[in-house]
């Protein structure tokens, strides 16, 4: 490498500067003001014009007044958990749905493999909500769900503005985000190795269990944390299936800021919800570090 | 007559082989296994006896690997059976075969340390932990890797890993173990000590060991009896020396060291003295072979001698000497132990001529463009017919 490989550096850096740390001070900034009837509808505002006095009084008319509000409601917390409830079922079943999807695809003949992963990826190139908006049409009291139901002559079943629809919807969504990281994890496991353990004894079962499972957990926790950070704060998908009742933090984000007009209290749930995910965003790092050093 | 090969087996007395009434361990009859349209293995019939260390020889793609796997149950038979004591081990899974298997990238558990990979196979069996405990153990301390059991696969070396493969392998006490070119990942000094320690292991264990290779010299070394294989059909099976001194083919002769080989055809045989008498244009006088069972007058046939057989010198031999070939020297190779002269006949023919360094002088050393008079005895050349 050269003495200007730093060069290399400054794109990535700046990228996270413009679109990562300026948006988050700001935010941060916001979380500690409070609420005017005004335009902005926040105070304090720096006014740089007035020099060092209205940097003074700016930082004077800070205070963590919006923070202590929302220890004391419990909508917040109730939101908080019902949130991470619904992203850590939301994984496990993306897991039971994901893994046997990887599996197959890892033990693919290599033709077919290319197939099954332009599958597991083409959705993506249309529109998310259109995807969701077609979820609507499927699982609405009158839509493609029930109407097959009937032929069948099965009951009518009210899916839409329930959990179940929030639960379809996003492991719908977010699928490919755990069969990729599971796919990569096993389609590196060494086949030998499977053989090694019929020959010692295994049954396909146990070998499973004791070797490719193990070997694959890596996979297991990329996917795993790929999926369950950005569930927390999905906003889209309660919003269009879970109905006007469901109950997550991207949703009182959104009324915060936009029915309420509190810019403060949205800012605080923000930042009090990014903290909540900085364990499992650790873990995904550190795993990856990990999975990057069992690579050399 | 039935001349006595001069061979120095290790275990002379150890021939089931030879025991019509000896029932084989495992047996192969007329195996075939294809792969599309390719024939990995072509109708291969073999027994292999108990406490047998037997080798499955050839080039790579001969069907050796193939062959081992329908063994150990990775592969199913296209035809023909497979069979372990006697038993069919048609629709047996591999985890239910009394075999074990040492894999040619070892195929260590990645995940697991030294000791829980030598345990993996004990643990299947329901095996109570204290047991299990002593059998890892003791099958650690026989691969010297006792010390080094909570050590994960990726920090040992390549001699460790061929070991703990080993220990991990014998820990079932399997029927018969499998090993796929054991050896290849190892340096040559490492595999020529591996070698032996495998061959004092078997006789110590006294179990029945299955080895595919492409290295002739490591099957020599182990083997009591060696397969020789070619495009998934076997050449010829027998004992290291028998194989060396008395191949069946051309194909095993230059397979297996060095060889000679000068296109012939039988001009008379003299079955008083088992002698036979071969017209050759590469030796006007013609060549002199002992055979007892040579093929009848005017049969195309190749007389195959090794070059270690043969005697090198700077003088004429005395006249009526059998088998001289007049030459010159083109090159010389020095191996301290050998020497190997490439001598040239006529155009566009060489032959390889070794001779021992037994003293460390020699008045008149042998040069290169030299004259030199090749000359070997009528027991050194094997009259071949394929």
């Amino acid at each position: 490498m050269g003495h200007r490989s730093w060069l290399a550096a400054i794109p990535p850096y700046a990228w996270l500067l413009v679109f990562f740390l300026f948006p988050f001070v700001l935010v941060a900034k916001l979380s500690v003001s409070h609420t005017v009837l005004a335009i902005p509808p926040y105070a304090p505002t720096l006014d740089l014009s007035r020099g060092a006095a209205g940097v003074r009084d700016f930082i004077g008319g800070l205070s963590g007044d919006t923070y202590r509000r929302l220890g004391q409601d419990h909508l917040y917390l109730a939101a908080y958990l019902s949130s991470l409830k619904v992203a850590a079922i939301s994984t496990a079943l993306l897991l039971l749905v994901g893994y046997p999807m990887a599996y197959g695809m890892a033990r693919a003949s290599p033709r077919s493999r290319t197939l099954l992963l332009m599958a597991v990826i083409l959705p993506f190139w249309t529109s998310f909500l259109i995807r969701v908006y077609a979820w609507i049409a499927i699982l609405k009291p009158e839509g493609l769900l029930n109407l097959v139901l009937s032929w069948l002559h099965f009951g009518p079943v009210e899916i839409l503005n329930t959990p179940t629809a929030v639960y379809i919807g996003v492991v719908y969504s977010y699928l490919p985000f755990m069969v990729l990281p599971l796919y990569a994890a096993l389609e590196k496991l060494d086949p030998t190795l499977l053989e090694a353990a019929a020959d010692l004894g295994a049954t396909p079962w146990r070998a499973f269990w004791r070797v490719t499972f193990p070997l694959s957990r890596p996979g297991v926790a990329a996917g795993s944390l790929l999926c369950f950070i950005p569930i927390v704060g999905e906003f889209v998908i309660p919003d269009l299936l879970g109905g006007p009742q469901s109950l997550m933090i991207g949703r009182t984000i959104w009324t915060e800021f936009f029915a309420n007009r509190d810019w403060p209290s949205a800012s605080a749930v923000a930042i009090v919800l990014l903290a909540t995910l900085t364990l499992p965003i650790l873990a995904y790092q550190h795993q990856q570090a990990r999975a990057l050093e069992g690579r050399r | 007559m039935a001349r006595r090969l001069n061979i120095g087996a290790v275990r002379s007395s150890f021939a089931p082989w030879a025991d019509p009434a000896a029932v084989p361990l495992a047996r192969f009859e007329g195996v075939t296994k294809r792969f599309g349209d390719a024939v990995a293995v072509a109708g291969v019939s073999l027994d292999i006896y108990e406490r047998e260390f037997f080798a499955l020889l050839g080039p790579s793609g001969c069907g050796k690997t193939t062959l081992m796997r329908l063994l150990a149950g990775f592969e199913t038979p296209d035809a023909g059976r497979v069979l372990l004591g006697g038993q069919d081990l048609a629709g047996v899974p591999p985890h239910r075969r009394p075999v074990n298997m040492m894999f040619q990238s070892y195929a260590l558990f990645p995940h697991l340390n030294v000791f829980d990979n030598v345990a993996f196979g004990l643990r299947q069996d329901a095996m109570p932990k204290a047991e299990i405990r002593a059998r890892v153990e003791e099958m650690l301390e026989m691969v010297q890797m006792a010390s080094l059991a909570r050590r994960r696969p990726d920090q040992l070396s390549g001699g460790q890993r061929q070991r703990v493969a080993l220990a991990r392998a014998i820990a079932r006490r399997p029927r018969m173990l499998l090993l796929d070119e054991p050896m290849a990942a190892l340096d040559k000094k490492l595999r020529e000590e591996t070698q032996f320690e495998l061959k004092e292991l078997q006789a110590r264990l006294g179990l029945t060991f299955l080895i595919v290779t492409h290295d002739q010299e490591e099957a020599m070394t182990v083997a009591d009896r060696i397969a020789v294989m070619r495009d998934g059909a076997i050449e010829q099976v027998a004992t290291p020396a028998e194989i060396y001194e008395a191949p069946a083919s051309r194909y095993v002769a230059d397979f297996l060291g060095d060889v000679n080989l000068f296109e012939a055809r039988v001009d008379r045989v003299e079955p008083g003295a088992a002698q036979v008498r071969l017209a050759s244009a590469e030796c006007p006088a013609g060549f002199t072979a002992l055979d007892d069972d040579a093929p009848a007058p005017a049969t195309q046939v190749w007389l195959a001698v090794r070059p270690e057989k043969m005697t090198i010198a700077l003088e004429p031999p005395p006249p009526g000497t059998p088998n001289v070939l007049e030459g010159q020297v083109w090159d010389i190779g020095y191996t301290g132990d050998w020497t190997t002269y490439l001598v040239d006949l006529a155009e566009d023919r060489t032959i390889r001529v070794a001779r021992a360094n037994a003293s460390r002088l020699v008045d008149r050393p042998i040069g290169r463009e030299d004259k030199v008079w090749v000359s070997f005895a009528p027991d050194a050349g094997v009259v071949l017919t394929r």
